[in-house]
Formats: C-alpha cells, sequence, structure tokens
C-alpha cells in the first residue's frame, strides 16, 4: 500500500467504514447467538467462525493484506502452520494422557 | 549511519525494512498468544467442570469494550489515510482518538479487574480465573505499548511529517499494523472468555 495514490485512499476510506459497519454488526451477532440455549459444541463453533470472519475482515482490509507483496504472505502462511501445531499440541497431549 | 530501506522497497522482498520487521515482529506475537491459546484448550479440555465466562464476568461492558477497540483500529487506518492524503490536522485528530480509545478501553479493563478484586476473584481462585487474568493482562499490556508509540506519533514524533513524510507515513503503517493485530486479538478472545 505504500505506493497508493490519494484518489485510491479515498476509495478506500468508504471501504473502511464499511468495514467497520461489518464489524458492529457481528459483534453483535456474537453476543445475540451467545443468548441462545445452543449446545457447548455448537457454541464454540458459531463463536469462532465468526470471530474469524471478523478477523479476517481487519486482516484483509485494515491491514491491507489483500494486493500484499509474496514475503508478507508467505511468511503468514508459514506462521499460521506454526500456530496450528501449537493448537494441536494440548489433543497430543490429550491423547496421550487418555492412551488412545 | 542511515538505516537503509526505510522508504524504498527491497529488491528481495519488494518491502521496506519497515514493513518486514513490524510483520515478522507480528508472526512471533502470533506465536506468543497462540502458546496461551493452546494453553487455554489443555485447561478446558483437561478440567471436569468448566465456568461459563458470563457467569463470572460481565458481557455487556465486555461488548462495549470490544466497540471501543473496533473503533480505535478504524481511527488508526484514518489516521494513515489522512496522511496519505496529506492533510495532517486530521491525522492528529484520528491519532488523537485513537490513544483516547485505547485509554477509555483500560480504564473499563481496570474497573472491571478491580470489580472481580472486591468480590475475592484472584487468579488463584480457579483455573479459568488464572488464565482470564493472564491473557487479559498480556493484552492490556500491548494496549499500553500502543498508546505509548501511538502518543510519541501524535506528539514529539510528528515532527517527522515535515522532514522525511514519507518515512512518517511508513512508521504510521507500521504502528497501525500492530494496532490492528492487538484489536484482531481482543476479537478472539471476547467469545473465547466472556461468551462460552
Amino acid at each position: 500500500m505504500s505506493g497508493t495514490s490519494a484518489d485510491e485512499i479515498r476509495k478506500h476510506v468508504k471501504v473502511y467504514v464499511m468495514v467497520f459497519v461489518a464489524l458492529m454488526v457481528l459483534t453483535v451477532a456474537t453476543v445475540g447467538v451467545s443468548y441462545l440455549e445452543l449446545t457447548i459444541p455448537l457454541a464454540i463453533l458459531v463463536a469462532l467462525v465468526v470471530a474469524t470472519i471478523k478477523g479476517s475482515l481487519v486482516a484483509r482490509y485494515f491491514m491491507h493484506l489483500v494486493g500484499e507483496k509474496k514475503a508478507v504472505t508467505w511468511s503468514l502462511v508459514l506462521t499460521a502452520v506454526f500456530f496450528c501445531v501449537l493448537m494441536f499440541i494440548p489433543l497430543f497431549a490429550m491423547l496421550d494422557h487418555t492412551g488412545q | 549511519m542511515e538505516i537503509p530501506y526505510t522508504v524504498e522497497d527491497r529488491e528481495d522482498t519488494g518491502l521496506n525494512n519497515v514493513k518486514l520487521g513490524i510483520w515478522l515482529f507480528l508472526a512471533s506475537e502470533v506465536m506468543l498468544f497462540g502458546g496461551l491459546f493452546s494453553s487455554y484448550v489443555l485447561l478446558r479440555v483437561g478440567a471436569e467442570t468448566w465456568p461459563v465466562g458470563a457467569s463470572i464476568l460481565s458481557v455487556p461492558i465486555a461488548t462495549f469494550n470490544t466497540v471501543v477497540l473496533i473503533a480505535s483500529s478504524v481511527t488508526m487506518v484514518m489516521a494513515w489515510a489522512s496522511l496519505k492524503m496529506n492533510d495532517f490536522g486530521k491525522f492528529k485528530l484520528y491519532l488523537g482518538s485513537t490513544v483516547g480509545l485505547a485509554v477509555l478501553f483500560l480504564c473499563v479493563k481496570a474497573y472491571e479487574y478491580a470489580d472481580k478484586f472486591s468480590h475475592d476473584l484472584y487468579p488463584a481462585e480457579s483455573t479459568f480465573l488464572a488464565i482470564y487474568f493472564t491473557v487479559t493482562g498480556l493484552h492490556a499490556l500491548h494496549i499500553v505499548g500502543g498508546i505509548v508509540v501511538n502518543g510519541y506519533f501524535v506528539g514529539p514524533g510528528s515532527k517527522m511529517w515535515k522532514t522525511a513524510p514519507e518515512q512518517f507515513t511508513n512508521r504510521i503503517e507500521a504502528a497501525g499494523l500492530y494496532w490492528h493485530f492487538v484489536d484482531l486479538v481482543w476479537i478472539f478472545l471476547f467469545p473465547v472468555l466472556y461468551l462460552l
């Protein structure tokens, strides 16, 4: 985004406002869904899906990941892989603990 | 000695050093918070019972804080956009608002903590409270870091706009990337700790 012109930035500003509105709506949706009597696994799934949508809006538009250079994209892909490994460690620990 | 590639892009990565540096730093931050999320999963799956966050914590207060932090992310990106449009006055207004909203977030968080302590709810009370205070405390420290950096750019650091506007704009973009990351972490912390 370093070489973006002032005219293009003006268009981006409209997108930022739309993303802000979307984030507000999704925040209300997150809280609203928590008042429904969903089962715990379903509640976790819904909450994480909504949080992921909100997170990707922030990353794509506010952090300008849309159209970012490959060096950034690949660094983040590698980070995501390591993050997944980190999240699976508890699962492996539980399986080891229960002897499965 | 002058630091190279603060404005122009490197040939090998296609990025200037400011952006490359902040993204690598954020990658390390993902692993830091990832480790804590991983601990949360391990503790929760291994626990016989786990309280629903809303039974201990205040959802309306946390929702308010979520709105505050998202709004601060918007003002942050608008501060950067203002510089790109050569409007230094609006930049100051937006970045000042970002700092103000960050301080408001911390004040609300402090109120939340004080309320818990007044009911004898300390980290040692339960595993849930231990992970709650650890993760939100670390997040709050990141907010403090953001206030210091953005406060510097609103105040004395803004002099650079007159001498090296492009470099200053890059600095604000890097500060913005950090700030959006702090917002992104909260977007996940809010449902995980308060609603599930």
